[in-house]
């Protein structure tokens, strides 16, 4: 298989000139070929595991904590307007 | 002998019979900070606050106030978030976010006395094996400077070997803490995940990333992890589990210990000098009582190919709210190697390619998991180099990611099984440095400690 670079860098909001678009695309294509080792391995009715401490739905009291107050919450934001932040048109 | 090169426990010794000053202290390792300037290693130093949380440690340490880090200056990847510091993570898209809030880490290194000296380099993201990836750019090797000191926590890494700081922390979702480590010739800790919380550090893979840190010697990385572990209400990751008193486990000698050396790390590809090196280090151990065997652990060579499908498709996941307008630039901010990830990410999640990488990327690592699981029913340690070869130049492997990708071949198999692993170091090879790495079960940190302090009695 071959990764369209192209297609991807839109899926991800990335954007890319075309010398990057033909150097990712060859980069990323060696490093796909060698991932596909792992077609070697049957893996039939092996469960898969997405993480390693075996814990499940782990819940907290339906508190209040502390939480940013407005002004803390804009601190780090470029564009803001009457205490929320703005946004570009979606549209 | 200068004060910037003492350990945690020497420096707490001092400075509680009061032969010096915290502000001596700080201020000799802001000295160092300056003086090896070159080595990119801090991001942000924190020269003011420093300074002035150290007249405070001063004044405490007189008014007989015991804290286990009193007064000592300690140094953070720049990845862990510090309110009113700015933090970076060594990227462009974060170069003026200022964190409204701490980790929780952070919290609990200054509630037990520490001085954050300042922020280290890293590979952007921690996305990387060399130090290079930074957007700040690259932090050198402090044995020699032409050579890579190993990522991604590579400023902290050099902030420890070069004394500029006296214990570092890092993150390790690959090797990130094990390699620089070796590579710099200290201790470097990769604790099992969920021991240490991840929260308010900024997350690379979130199923991998494991909290720990660098120190000069097995007994200060033990002392920084009883400072450091157990539960935390912010991370619901974290199990509920007991922290060892880890200072116990410092003497207790490795006699009638199982050892298991597995035969897959010491074949082709691994650097000669490195293999005789482990293995004079077994043989030492055996002198010292323990029992070393041979074991297998039959799907290591499936390891890269398994981490660099699952962590890619997290951080793809991770760094998809970085879009510019609740903090930060927006994502034309980042760097190449981040682009990568995040496009290879996208694609082995995305439909139609889901089965074929990502979830198969996923039972591969059950059997991975699954190989130490047996192996630790054999053997209480087991016993592998860190990296396959010695540190190696700067630019040498910038051009092709997938060069750079296999150095961590020895490293990802802990985090992908979410076991412990240290670096300890074991002399130089060519005047650069190497480390051997041991790995236990989930939470037996303070076994690694206990055969960590062998290794380094050993004297290597």
């Amino acid at each position: 298989m071959k990764i369209n670079v192209k297609h991807v860098a839109k899926l991800a909001n990335l954007p890319l000139s075309n010398e990057e678009e033909k150097k990712f695309e060859k980069q990323l294509n060696e490093v796909l070929s060698y991932v596909e080792k792992l077609n070697e391995k049957d893996v039939e009715n092996i469960e898969e595991t997405n993480q390693t401490t075996g814990l499940e739905n782990v819940t907290r009291e339906d508190i209040n904590t502390i939480c940013f107050a407005q002004d803390e919450a804009l601190s780090n934001s470029k564009k803001n307007h009457n205490g929320m932040f703005k946004i570009p048109k979606i549209f | 002998m200068s004060l910037n090169t003492l350990s945690l426990k020497q420096a707490k010794e001092g400075l509680s019979k009061k032969k010096f000053s915290s502000i001596e202290l700080v201020n000799s390792c802001l000295s160092e900070i300056k003086e090896r300037k070159n080595l990119n290693a801090f991001i942000t130093v924190c020269v003011k606050e420093a300074l002035e949380e150290a007249k405070e440690a001063d004044r405490r340490i007189k008014d007989e106030e015991n804290f286990p880090l009193l007064g000592i200056p300690i140094s953070l990847k720049d990845i862990y978030l510090t309110k009113g510091i700015r933090t970076t993570a060594a990227s462009r898209v974060l170069d003026n976010y200022i964190p409204q809030y701490s980790a929780t880490v952070v919290k609990k290194l200054k509630e037990a006395g520490g001085i954050i000296i300042g922020k280290t380099n890293c590979d952007a993201w921690a996305h990387g094996s060399s130090g290079e990836n930074s957007d700040f750019g690259p932090t050198k090797n402090p044995w020699d400077e032409e050579y890579v000191p190993g990522g991604s926590s590579s400023g902290s890494a050099v902030s420890v070997a070069a004394n500029m700081s006296l214990a570092s922390t890092g993150t390790d979702t690959g090797g990130s803490i094990r390699l620089p480590a070796s590579f710099c010739n200290v201790v470097g800790l990769k604790p099992t995940y969920g021991r240490v919380s991840r929260y308010g550090i900024i997350a690379m893979a979130s199923s991998l990333d494991s909290i720990g840190h660098f120190t000069k010697n097995v007994e200060d990385s033990a002392l920084m992890l009883s400072v450091t572990a157990g539960k935390d209400p912010n991370d619901a990751t974290m199990p509920d589990k007991k922290v060892d008193d880890y200072e116990n486990y410092l003497n207790k000698g490795v006699k009638d210990l199982k050892i298991g050396i597995p035969k897959e790390y010491f074949s082709e590809g691994l650097d000669k000098r490195i293999k005789e090196k482990i293995e004079r280090s077994i043989n030492l151990l055996e002198a010292r009582g323990a029992i070393a065997e041979y074991i297998s652990l039959p799907h290591t060579e499936y390891a890269i190919a398994c981490y660099y499908i699952i962590q890619p498709a997290e951080v793809s996941s991770n760094l998809a709210r970085y879009d510019g307008i609740r903090y930060g630039n927006d994502r034309s901010s980042f760097a190449d190697e981040a682009k990568r990830r995040i496009m290879f990410g996208t694609y082995v999640l995305s439909s139609g390619y889901y089965e074929a990488y990502y979830k198969r990327a996923m039972q591969v690592r059950t059997l991975i998991k699954k190989d130490f699981d047996d192996a630790f029913k054999k053997v209480d340690v087991v016993i592998t180099p860190v990296s396959p070869t010695p540190p190696w130049k700067l630019g040498e492997k910038t051009s092709d990611p997938l060069a750079m990708y296999l150095s961590d071949i020895y490293t990802v198999t802990a985090n992908l099984a979410g076991i412990p692993g240290i670096s300890i170091p074991m002399g130089l090879i060519d005047n650069l440095p190497a480390g051997i790495q041991i790995l236990g079960p989930h939470f037996s940190e303070g076994r690694l400690f206990q055969v960590g302090k062998a290794v380094e009695e050993s004297g290597l």
